[in-house]
């Protein structure tokens, strides 16, 4: 194998708001790093033999990386908009692929079974028709339309919801989904993962909504009903990677997204974390 | 009744579900457990010097302890939760309540260190934790012989809903519920109690698919 590519990518590496002056041990890609709060405020990040790593603070985590990276972090222009409620939903840890983490997030066709009565219900499991591309080099799922019983904190009973999700970094997602209470503007849910090693990772969800009523508490608690419910199944998929060979898992409409993740990702060289067909 | 509570904790489960299985309304008081630590906090601390949840208000009654609060609804609303008041069966639940915070020192110990990077030996977390379930299948295995399906009782107790959550929970700490099958069938039958509810990883039972239709006279 060659240099991975997901070596100079950024990944969240702890909240902003948690840092300490003693400093956080973990880990990045196999590699012990440390992230702390200097005596100037700012976020530090330390890696294996000392080394400075690269650093920078956006949507209320630190952000790292091990190699160099190209480009800035991507944009999500809605955490600049006022009137939105930030939301730092903290750290789940997950034994499985950091891809098959964001792999999840992206699937819809779950919700029914999974998140009964929450973000999904029977009889209401059909997926509807929906788009997917790569735009500007990010994967695109658009159109997706979904039966929910309560789609948010906010609303109260079942509607159909409408969702956007977005890959811009190997393993980041980003979900924009209809808002009950502003209709034409997107509430933001993300899943930053932070890949510990091939098979272990730190997913730390954020989000960006408008909603004045919810307290933050039942916000944070919501999403972490959420991903508390998809965490047992990730950790019980086989196999542990997420296999990049198109052969092994049988894909279905509602997979449109998974297989142009997956293809997204082979075309890239992101492969930390990934199941590769033997040469 | 108002019940500082915390989605993702098996000990607030364990009074959610005793209060939805006799029929009591509680008043949630969510707590920013994690990752805002408010249990840490001067308010929390003041009501509950353990610094622990769940915590029950009721007027003037304050409890900090889960165990006390399963006896309190029961109390109050279903005693029959409490066990048939025989000598032995009331040993048996106080038995049993007192055994669940050895799995919660254990099992849930291990799924804080495994979920949410609490500091802790997993490795010794993990093998207390199947010496507390091989305590329970035994237990359960001998209330089989006795001719009784719970843990107390041939009808579902405190004892059961004290132990259930962390023992059902337990694959979050990296511990298998494999190796016991009188535990998944306990698990079964309190699953499928009226009024039971769910918590993110323990799910209910989804409805049993019809028997397959075997067309008849077929040769
Ligand atoms: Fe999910």
């Amino acid at each position: 194998m060659t240099h991975d590519a997901m070596i100079d990518e950024w990944y969240p590496v702890g909240l902003f708001s948690k840092l300490d002056a003693g400093g956080r041990k973990t880990a990045l890609m196999g590699e012990p790093i440390d992230v702390a709060r200097d005596a100037e405020g700012n976020a530090r990040v330390t890696g294996g033999n000392g080394r400075p790593l690269p650093v920078c603070v956006r949507y209320g985590h630190v952000w790292s990386s091990l190699g160099a990276p190209q480009k800035a972090l991507f944009a999500i222009p809605e955490a600049d908009q006022a009137g939105r409620r930030f939301v730092d939903v903290g750290v789940v840890r997950v034994r499985c692929s950091p891809l098959r983490a964001v792999e999840n997030f992206l699937d819809i066709a779950h919700f029914p079974f999974v998140h009964t009565d929450i973000l999904g219900a029977e009889p209401h499991t059909e997926v509807q028709n929906y788009k997917v591309e790569i735009r500007e080099d990010e994967v695109w799922a658009t159109q997706v339309k979904f039966y929910q019983p309560q789609a948010a904190k906010s609303a109260s009973g079942g509607i159909t919801t409408e969702y956007m999700y977005r890959v811009p970094a190997p393993t980041c997602a980003v979900l924009y989904k209809t808002c009950p209470p502003r209709p034409g503007e997107w509430d933001v849910i993300t899943l930053f993962v932070q890949p510990l090693a091939e098979d272990l990772c730190d997913v730390w969800p954020w989000m960006a909504l408008y909603d004045d009523t919810t307290t933050l508490t039942d916000l944070i608690h919501f999403q972490q009903t959420i991903f508390l419910q998809d965490r047992s199944i990730l950790e019980n998929q086989i196999p542990r990677l997420l296999p990049l060979d198109p052969g092994m898992e049988i894909p279905t409409r509602a997979d449109l997204t998974s297989v142009a993740y997956r293809r997204w990702l082979k075309r890239h060289d992101y492969t930390y974390g990934a199941q590769l067909v033997a040469q | 009744m108002k019940l500082y509570d915390y989605i993702l904790s098996p000990s607030c489960y364990k009074v959610r579900l005793m209060a939805a299985l006799t029929d009591v309304k509680l008043d949630i008081r969510p707590v920013d457990f994690h990752p805002g630590a408010e249990h840490r906090g001067a308010a929390l601390m003041d009501l509950n010097p353990a610094g622990s949840i769940p915590i029950l208000e009721d007027g003037d009654l304050i409890l900090t302890e889960s165990s006390a609060m399963l006896v309190y609804l029961a109390a109050r609303a279903a005693p029959e939760w409490l066990g048939s008041g025989t000598t032995e069966e009331t040993a048996r639940v106080q038995q049993w309540l007192s055994f669940s915070n050895r799995l919660t020192t254990s099992l849930g110990a291990a799924r804080l260190h495994e979920m949410l990077l609490r500091p802790g030996d997993i490795t010794e977390l993990q093998m207390h934790g199947i010496a507390a379930l091989r305590e329970v299948e035994a237990g359960l295995v001998e209330q089989g012989v006795r001719g009784m399906r719970f843990l107390a009782s041939d009808r579902p107790t405190v004892a059961d809903i004290a132990c259930f959550p962390y023992v059902a929970l337990a694959p979050d700490g990296g511990v298998s519920l494999d190796p016991y099958p009188a535990i998944r069938l306990w698990s079964r039958a309190l699953r499928s109690l009226e009024n039971f509810i769910e918590m993110p990883g323990i799910h209910r039972l989804h409805e049993l698919k019809p028997a397959p239709y075997i067309e008849p006279g077929g040769a």
